[in-house]
């Protein structure tokens, strides 16, 4: 059987699951409305963890959360199910095609055959929508492809049961219950709100600071790790940074367009005004990814160390704008 | 770029994304200052970086690789590193402790290991267990 299911691709995996699901039942919604309303923008510092062997930092909110914060603020109910043993994940998986119903799906990205190798990293936050199967071939639209796309059952499971950290265990979600009337304006006051507490919060390695905390450890990781270490380090944040799905300058110009659709839909200028400081911080956020880049682009050990001082004092220089930004913003609401 | 990314500047470089036909979608503002979307096939300081992190990996797989000849280590540290995993994700994947994934890195320890649990470890690197205890890689 196949679904109705209209593709559209997004920057972002979570959000543009989330405004295709919203879509096929008919409630237009932006990605970046969804972004701004599950208050998907963030910084975090990780410690204590690392990825690919280097610290982890994230640009936006925990996997799964953008949907729920969305749900909940514009009153639909979602419904999500994890699963121990692959066989019942599938039969479930099929009964709800059978009922017609396209489902998001949590899966690995590193047994997506679609996907580019050099992109295969154990990333087990990804999202998709199945939305039907055919002679034994399940039907994926993959909101960061351009187009739909297929994957056998095998492969299938292969993803929805990848391991290590955020294992999807099969998680399968889609809303269940909507309101009459989509009421946005409130969830978009919601979702700033929770936005600027995140990025202004008192935790040293959260928001702001988080920021700050990084630019420290660029500092110091030239001398404490070695050149070659410091660089794979810096590469790394530059990734996570840039990565596919974060619609560039580390999700902040997402941000910026919410920013600019909440100020029409609210008529609120200063939103309007917002939105284009948004888009300068996501400029900056790009310079530092290329002051950076000219650092690890050669990998050999002869990188003066003032150039780390440099691309540091790029990062605290948008951690102040941010805490301005944010300031502003929570008074604009 | 000091006025918001625009349109036309979305970045178009030649990257890993090409071999694939794959593009991503990036948010810019138009003429007008209004966001809009536009596909990109790349971009130089993000390619360099992706790049470097699979040339470190690259050198990963190969330092082991001479370790598992030099007989200092058994195979599953060559085959943990060639499928891009680090301890954690291993363990989790066999579904036994990370301690004891540790220990089997032990060449004296490996050779000892019962056939059910190198059939755990075969499974999941998918090859037989005759190839992952060969160690003239």
């Amino acid at each position: 059987m196949e679904i109705d299911f209209k593709h559209k691709q997004a920057a972002h995996c979570e959000n543009g699951v989330v405004a295709n699901l919203m879509t096929y039942n008919g409630f237009t919604v932006s990605e970046p409305m969804v972004f701004g309303i599950g208050s998907g923008l963030l910084f975090t510092y990780i410690p204590f963890l690392k990825v690919n062997h280097a610290p982890v930092v994230s640009y936006r909110a925990m996997p799964g959360i953008i949907f729920t914060r969305f749900a909940t603020r514009v009153g639909i109910k979602i419904k999500r199910e994890k699963f121990r043993n692959a066989q019942t994940a599938k039969a479930r998986l099929d009964e709800n095609l059978q009922r017609n119903n396209p489902v998001g799906l949590q899966v690995g990205v590193y047994n997506l055959p679609y996907f580019p190798d050099e992109y295969r990293f154990h990333f087990n936050a990804h999202n998709m929508v199945v939305y039907g199967k055919k002679d034994g071939i399940y039907l994926i639209s993959d909101p960061v492809m351009e187009t739909v796309t297929s994957l056998t059952e095998k492969e299938l499971e292969k993803v929805r049961f990848a391991k290590g950290a955020f294992a999807p265990k099969g998680h399968i979600y889609y809303p269940t219950a909507f309101p009459e009337q989509l009421q946005l304006e409130k969830a978009i006051i919601k979702g700033i709100k929770h936005t600027c507490r995140d990025m202004l919060a008192p935790v040293p390695v959260v928001g702001v600071k988080g920021i700050r905390k990084i630019a420290q450890l660029i500092r110091k990781w030239p001398k404490a790790k070695g050149v070659k270490t410091a660089n794979h380090y810096l590469g790394q944040i530059v990734r996570m940074q840039e990565e596919i799905g974060t619609g560039g300058g580390g999700f902040r110009y997402i941000y910026a367009a919410f920013l600019q659709e909440a100020g029409k839909l609210l008529a609120n200028n200063q939103l309007l005004d917002l939105s284009k400081e948004m888009t300068l911080i996501g400029d900056q956020w790009r310079d530092f990814a290329v002051e950076a880049s000219r650092i690890y682009k050669n990998r050999s050990n002869s990188v003066a160390v003032d150039q780390y001082g440099h691309v540091a004092t790029l990062l605290e220089d948008i951690a102040n704008k941010e805490e301005v930004f944010f300031k502003k913003l929570k008074k604009a609401i | 770029m000091t006025l918001g990314m625009k349109k036309n500047e979305v970045p178009q470089d030649k990257s890993n994304l090409e071999s694939a036909n794959f593009k991503e979608l990036c948010y810019a503002v138009d003429e007008n200052g209004e966001y809009t979307t536009e596909l990109s096939t790349g971009w130089n300081p993000k390619t360099i970086a992706l790049n470097n992190a699979i040339e470190a990996l690259n050198e990963r797989i190969s330092a082991s690789k001479q370790r598992v000849k030099d007989l200092k280590v058994s195979p599953l540290e060559y085959y943990m590193e060639l499928h891009k995993m680090d301890l954690p994700i291993l363990a989790s994947y066999v579904g036994i402790w990370k301690w004891r994934v540790k220990r089997h890195f032990r060449p004296g320890v490996f050779k000892n290991l019962n056939n059910k649990t190198l059939q755990k470890y075969a499974d999941v690197f998918d090859i037989t267990i005759e190839e992952l205890q060969r160690t003239d890689l």
